[in-house]
């Protein structure tokens, strides 16, 4: 796990900052009144991280705090507003365009992202021919493996999305996703949408591809028992921020920053035996709003163990431990809390 | 203890163009005074038809075809439209996952906590607005009297779950059935939600059914659990016991197929397949196709069987109990 030294994915210091969400109308009126331009929403804020070859991050926090946003500049889909993504040591962007297939995502929905009216074996053989990974006449034995490999039988091809249940969607959505030959597999909420029993199973397989085609892979989840079972290294974002950053078990066990505590204590859990049901403890108050977050470092308002400091300066993600990052001032003493059972 | 709810034999049909859907197979269940359970399963296994059924709020082509639910005494099946809803809010509640689908995005809150109110009592204005304020500083809403005058769209989803919430206690009903109330949540609001819940049901001394897909926040809040599969309730028991020594293969199945349940990064102990579809069970055990346990036996539908304490309809039952309750 520790000990590859080979970075593969590198996100330097990328930001990406939301312009007011108007529509021409509002645009209009607001210059012909010449009313100054609403806030603008800071949705990630000078993420830094490097992933090795084969290794899996885990991205997690709660809604809105910016998973997505940046699963999907790491993905090429939206341009960083600054800073930059390079995957194998090629940029995955360039004048705001795409410039690589080695980045693919599986999305939670794959209702959403897959054309009702396509059938499914020319929605995975689409992107392929598009880019010259296979001929047309050599797409359909792609198709073909593909829909094999993810655990579908390839004579369904010719059919619908309707036609599929929601887990067959979501191995058609990675059929897809890996016809493209990827390097780089983000999964955004990728069992989000399932039952229990589908979701095993849909894990099972990522487990399975992952190694068999030395994915390297971005894994994003507001289930933390889900990122604890696939990841490597673990980022927990709050408010657009990476506060926590680390080997997973460490950082699930001994967490140094207070949210990444909270958040493990708001999980309820079945212990691994059974045996003790644990009692949540909630964290108080809401998420504040993103166009208005607090001075400082933006936790502050929901912290137990908040300072004056605490909004004063904004914390530096810095290393607590080996392999184990926060952004805290008090981290050392949010690390100094006995160690605690895993999810 | 006393049941304020008692559910026999309850079965609700769909009759649909494809066919007829059962959704709701010969349940069976009672709730004591305060007590809280929790109904799970995946999704399209019945639990929220289950939870409408109780309120007869089963419209065409759906209709409770058999059973009987009684509510303090009084049974519901059968009963008028216009007494139905003379009981519901005031003896029987329900919250959904979405409040938005149940509030009216064009009255302010004051107004709609105000119609409910009216359903039942009459108040000054001045004696409503002061129980509204009352209901929401209950559950955790912050400057309650201005709340009043706010539109649903100006609450936050948790926020929004706890008006509903409000509402629902407003007269102080005897059960509330809560449909997956937290599952849209994130988990910080959810551990506030359910937390706070469980104290108001104390407080309050009202019984809950809080149904959800997720075992886990089940068993932070239920102290019995009914597991449900395919329109049946294929297991039941205290959660403590459920969670420790599943009885019926499809909970062992779901229990072990979660991530905790095997080491980090190894394959997880899926159960093979899917639910099979309400329009066309399998003969016999609706499970079979999925169980490792089944054999020729499991043809026929399996009997509930009940000892100690707990219930389950398997004929190959994983444990059983002896007569105090205790499993092996
Ligand atoms: N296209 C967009 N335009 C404006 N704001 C956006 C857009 N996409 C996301 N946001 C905002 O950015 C923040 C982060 O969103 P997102 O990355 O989707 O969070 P997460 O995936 O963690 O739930 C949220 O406040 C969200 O409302
Ligand atoms: N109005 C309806 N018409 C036809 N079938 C329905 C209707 N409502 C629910 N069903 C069916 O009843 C079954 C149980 O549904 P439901 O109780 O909603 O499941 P759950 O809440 O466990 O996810 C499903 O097969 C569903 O398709
Ligand atoms: S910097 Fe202060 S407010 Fe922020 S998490 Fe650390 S202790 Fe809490
Ligand atoms: S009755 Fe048979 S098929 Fe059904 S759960 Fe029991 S052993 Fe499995
Ligand atoms: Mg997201
Ligand atoms: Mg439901």
């Amino acid at each position: 796990m520790s000990g590859a030294t080979d970075t593969y994915l590198t996100i330097d210091n990328v930001s990406k900052i939301f312009g007011p969400r108007l529509t021409m109308g509002e645009r209009i009126v607001r210059g012909a009144m010449r009313k100054p331009p609403p806030p603008s929403l800071t949705a990630v804020s000078r993420v830094s991280l490097t992933l090795a070859k084969g290794q899996t991050l885990g991205l997690v926090g709660e809604s809105g705090c910016g998973k997505s946003t940046l699963g999907r500049v790491i993905a090429g889909i939206y341009a960083p507003s600054s800073g930059a993504v390079t995957v194998d040591g090629q940029k995955v962007m360039e004048d705001g365009r795409k410039i690589t297939t080695a980045v693919q995502t599986v999305f939670q929905d794959p209702f959403a992202s897959l054309d009702p009216r396509m059938k499914v074996g020319d929605a995975v053989a689409e992107g392929p021919i598009a880019h010259g990974i296979v001929s047309r006449a050599e797409s359909r034995a792609h198709v073909e493996k593909w829909f094999s490999r993810v655990g579908l039988d390839p004579t369904l091809a010719g059919r619908y999305p309707h036609q599929f249940s929601g887990g067959q969607r979501q191995r058609i959505a990675i059929a897809r996703a890996l016809a493209m030959n990827p390097k780089l597999l983000i999964c955004d909420e990728p069992v989000a949408s399932l039952d229990v029993s589908i979701q095993a199973q849909v894990i099972n397989l990522f487990l399975e591809l992952r190694r068999e085609l030395n994915l390297t892979c971005v894994f994003i989840s507001h289930d933390l028992s889900v990122v604890r079972h696939v990841s490597d290294r673990v980022a927990v974002m709050y408010l657009g921020r990476i506060v926590e950053l680390g080997e997973t078990r460490q950082v699930f066990t001994r967490p140094t920053h207070p949210y990444t505590a909270a958040l493990l204590d708001s999980v309820p859990r079945i212990a691994a035996e059974g045996e003790v049901l644990m009692e949540v403890k909630p964290i108080s108050g809401e998420i504040p709003s993103p166009l208005n977050p607090p001075p400082g470092c933006h936790f502050t308002p929901r912290c137990p163990r908040a300072t004056a400091e605490c909004s004063a300066r904004i914390p530096p993600l810095r290393s607590i431990a080996p392999g184990q990052s926060a952004a805290c001032h008090h981290a050392e003493a949010q690390m100094a809390e006995p160690e605690r059972a895993e999810v | 203890m006393t049941a304020v709810l008692e559910v026999r034999d309850l079965r609700t049909e769909f009759f649909t163009a494809a066919g007829t859907v059962r959704a709701v197979n010969d349940v069976s269940f009672s709730l004591d005074e305060g007590e809280i359970i929790g109904l799970v399963g995946e999704s399209g296994s019945g639990k929220s038809v289950t939870g409408f059924s109780l309120l007869g709020l089963i419209d065409a082509p759906g209709r409770i075809t058999g059973g009987s639910v009684r509510l303090n005494g009084s049974e519901l099946v059968g009963m008028s439209r216009g007494e139905l809803r003379r009981r519901r809010g005031r003896e029987i509640a329900m919250i959904f996952q979405d409040p938005i689908a149940t509030l009216n995005p064009l009255l302010t809150i004051g107004q709609q906590m105000g119609l409910a109110l009216s359903a039942h009592e009459r108040l000054s204005p001045k004696a409503t607005e002061d129980r509204c304020t009352e209901a929401l500083e209950r559950v955790g809403i912050p400057s309650a009297r201005a709340r009043l005058k706010s539109y649903p769209h100006e609450f936050s989803g948790g926020m929004r779950q706890r008006v509903a919430i409000a509402i629902a206690l407003l007269h102080r009903p005897k059960v509330i059935v809560a449909d997956e109330p937290t599952t849209a949540l994130d988990v910080s609001i959810q551990a506030q939600i359910v937390t706070e819940m469980k104290m108001l049901a104390r407080e309050f001394g009202v019984a809950m059914i809080w149904i959800s897909h997720d075992l886990a926040v089940v068993s932070g809040i239920a102290s019995r659990i009914l597991v449900m599969y395919a329109g049946r309730i294929v297991e039941t028991g205290t959660a403590a016991e459920v969670l420790r020594n599943p009885i019926h293969p499809y909970t062992r199945g779901l229990l072990d197929s979660m991530p905790h349940a095997t080491r980090p990064g190894e394959m997880l102990r899926q159960i093979p397949g899917s639910m099979p579809s309400m329009l066309s069970l399998p003969p016999g055990c609706a499970f079979a196709p999925r169980c490792p346990r089944a054999d020729a036996a499991c043809t026929a539908v399996p009997e509930l069987v009940q000892q100690g304490g707990r219930s389950w309809r398997c004929v190959h039952p994983l444990t059983q109990p002896d007569h105090e309750g205790a499993t092996a």
